[in-house]
């Protein structure tokens, strides 16, 4: 004989009743994230849409056709994605040795470590970037002192060309790679370690083999951060190339605000938008491996 | 290989985590550290792996002192608690790292890893990556891993802990086995009592940076040097009484014959009983010591039963019962039973 209980609430209903209560759940943790959503929409992804729409204005892709046939437009493409795949390597050579220190330091050097690396943050582009205006120039504190010590006759090159564009990107990137590469290295159990050197592994293969692909989500993802920062720069390369490295987006601003060329800048923004996606789809790609693998 | 720690000392600050441990670990033997966590059983094996380098003291391996090898030259094979499988290689690049290390041909590679694999009964995973295995066989890879290029020591670090109930009694008697198969000088670190004897040859228990005794599980378990050791290893009652002339006033008990009464000092004395030496109604009638007691609470575990009482006159006891499915119920809550055990089951636990 079977038996029925009173189910007033109706919990024994079939499947389907049960998942509309659990989506209700989940719906309501989405109302958290709903103001910023809101803003953003607003203020961000609404003048966004406006502008690149205004590149196809009149239904005409002409602007495309300037930006892509004029070979200016697509050498300082090419210009600008080969000074942020330079400005990346450099900080991921000079990010991951920092990181890994970070990631091993008792409790005063982490907090010393952290001070240092966040401390640009407390000040502008702006005012750092004229500070290496002063330290890098003909008669700077760096050729001055590299003279006095008898190292260099002539001055060295370090402003107005890429060598000083590099140097700034690089001063105000490095943090956003040495974060990412520092919270993957942390999430890499010390036993990994220990067990690599017990079963016979010198330090330097532990790391190639076990720490360094372990670490890949991190260092991708402070590839991504950094590239795609360092594609849409403007002050830092404005004011360090002098008028010699011109990046896209100094192009831009150079479009609206001499040329007033809304729809040819809104084109190039456009253009600027997609390689960026692209390389960020491509360094996913390239990357996903590494994530399932650790994940 | 014979395994020799002599003197070892290590001080974090003021404080001694190890002072001054001396062990000796035959050829192919078992030996369990025993001991509740931190006791500094953590911090000697890593002093033997070389994770860890002593402030005084030497760890010798097959006659060689290794006490400021890099633990990568000592050729010892560890399992981590958390086993440490390399999460982004398959279980066959895994078990094949050590060899690797070693620059060993690849065609020996690939059949050593096929044994290790066979040995561990996981023939057939081998392309899995480790989270895609269960506990049971993550610990058996990283058995595996450990023992595949033939190491002078194994080390076991809590191993087991991981695992459920039923998993891990079927691993522990399976790494027995296979560490007698093999010959493998093992030092396995535990807080377990129960497991350490299910598997050990000797134990040596720890406590406060220092072995507390060494031996063969059955003598430790029946003749332990100290109150502490008594007390870790096995559930027990220690009974408090005074000595003189051969006998031991117990209350309750009234006098009890002592074992080795003849070296026995007049004095203060501290009884070891163990719960299943302590008998209740009819099995205690016949008995030579008995007292009556009241059950305080009943546990029934299967084929025992576990009874806390107090002794009329005395302190509280346990005892455990062995039932059979057609014995009556144990005594329930309340009840007064007669209590009873034989004086040659009694351990008199050294003071101090």
């Amino acid at each position: 004989m079977s038996s029925r209980k009173a189910d007033p609430a109706g919990f024994a209903a079939p499947g389907h009743g049960r998942r509309v209560v659990a989506r209700r759940r989940e719906a309501g943790l989405l109302l958290l994230g709903l103001p910023a959503l809101l803003l953003l929409a607003l203020v961000f992804a609404w003048p966004v849409l406006r502008l690149l729409s205004l590149s196809v204005e009149g239904g005409t892709l002409a602007h495309f056709e300037k930006a892509a046939l004029d070979g200016l437009y697509v050498s300082v493409l090419l210009d600008s994605l080969r000074i942020a795949a330079l400005v990346t390597a450099i900080c991921l050579v000079l990010a991951y040795p920092v990181a890994f220190w970070l990631s091993r330091a008792g409790r005063l050097g982490l907090a010393i470590g952290m001070f240092a690396l966040l401390l640009p943050f407390w000040t502008s582009v702006l005012v750092r970037t004229y500070a290496w205006l002063v330290l890098l120039g003909r008669n700077g504190v760096v050729n001055r002192t590299l003279r006095d010590w008898g190292w260099t006759e002539a001055p060295l090159p370090l402003l107005h060309n890429t060598t000083g564009v590099l140097i700034g990107m690089v001063h105000v990137l490095l943090p956003y790679m040495v974060l990412p590469v520092y919270a993957a290295l942390l999430r890499v159990d010390p036993d990994l370690t220990r067990a690599a050197e017990g079963l016979g592994a010198p330090a330097w293969r532990s790391f190639l083999r076990v720490t360094l692909p372990l670490s890949m989500p991190g260092v991708s993802a402070g590839c991504a951060l950094v590239f795609v920062l360092s594609l849409g720069f403007f002050i830092t390369p404005a004011l360090l190339g002098g008028g010699h490295v011109i990046m896209i987006s100094m192009l831009i601003e150079q479009q609206v605000r001499e040329f007033l060329e809304w729809p040819f800048a809104a084109a190039l923004s456009t253009v600027l938008l997609l390689a960026t996606l692209a390389i960020y789809a491509l360094i996913g790609r390239l990357t996903r491996g590494a994530r399932l693998a650790t994940s | 290989m014979q395994l020799s720690v002599t003197g070892i000392v290590r001080r974090f600050g003021t404080v001694a985590a190890l002072g001054g441990v001396d062990l000796d670990v035959a050829e192919g033997e078992f030996l369990t550290i025993l001991g509740p966590s931190g006791s500094g059983k953590t911090t000697l094996l890593k002093a033997i792996a070389g994770f860890e380098i002593p402030d005084e003291g030497a760890v010798t391996l097959g006659g060689l002192d290794v006490t400021l090898a890099p633990p990568r030259s000592r050729e010892v094979g560890m399992v981590f608690q958390n086993y440490a499988l390399f999460p982004h290689m398959s279980v066959a690049q895994n078990i094949a790292f050590p060899l690797e290390m070693r620059r060993r041909p690849r065609a020996e590679v690939r059949q050593r890893v096929e044994a290790a694999l066979r040995l561990v009964e996981l023939e057939g995973m081998a392309a899995r990556l480790p989270r895609q295995l269960s506990g049971g066989q993550q610990q058996r890879v990283a058995l595996a891993r450990a023992v595949v290029f033939d190491p002078k020591l194994l080390l076991l670090d809590e191993p087991f802990g991981a695992l459920d109930r039923k998993l891990r009694e079927s691993l522990q008697l399976e790494v027995r086995r296979l560490q007698r198969r093999l010959g493998l000088t093992t030092l396995f670190i535990t807080h377990d009592q129960e497991e350490a004897l299910i598997m050990s040859d000797r134990i040596a228990v720890m406590d406060k940076g220092r072995i507390q005794q060494i031996g063969r599980p059955g003598d430790l378990y029946a003749r332990p040097a100290s109150r502490f050791v008594a007390d870790f290893l096995g559930e027990s009652n220690l009974l408090e009484g005074r000595a003189g002339q051969g006998v031991a006033q117990l209350p309750g008990f009234g006098a009890v014959p002592l074992p080795g009464a003849a070296a026995q000092p007049d004095g203060p004395v501290t009884l070891l009983l163990r719960p299943e030496a302590l008998r209740v109604e009819a099995a205690a009638a016949p008995l030579p010591c008995r007292a009556t007691g009241t059950v305080l609470e009943t546990v029934f575990l299967g084929q025992s039963a576990k009874l806390r009482l107090r002794v009329e006159g005395g302190a509280e006891m346990l005892a455990r019962l062995p039932l059979r499915p057609s014995d009556p119920p144990p005594p329930a809550e309340g009840v007064v039973v007669t209590l009873g055990f034989a004086p040659e089951d009694l351990h008199v636990v050294p003071q101090g």
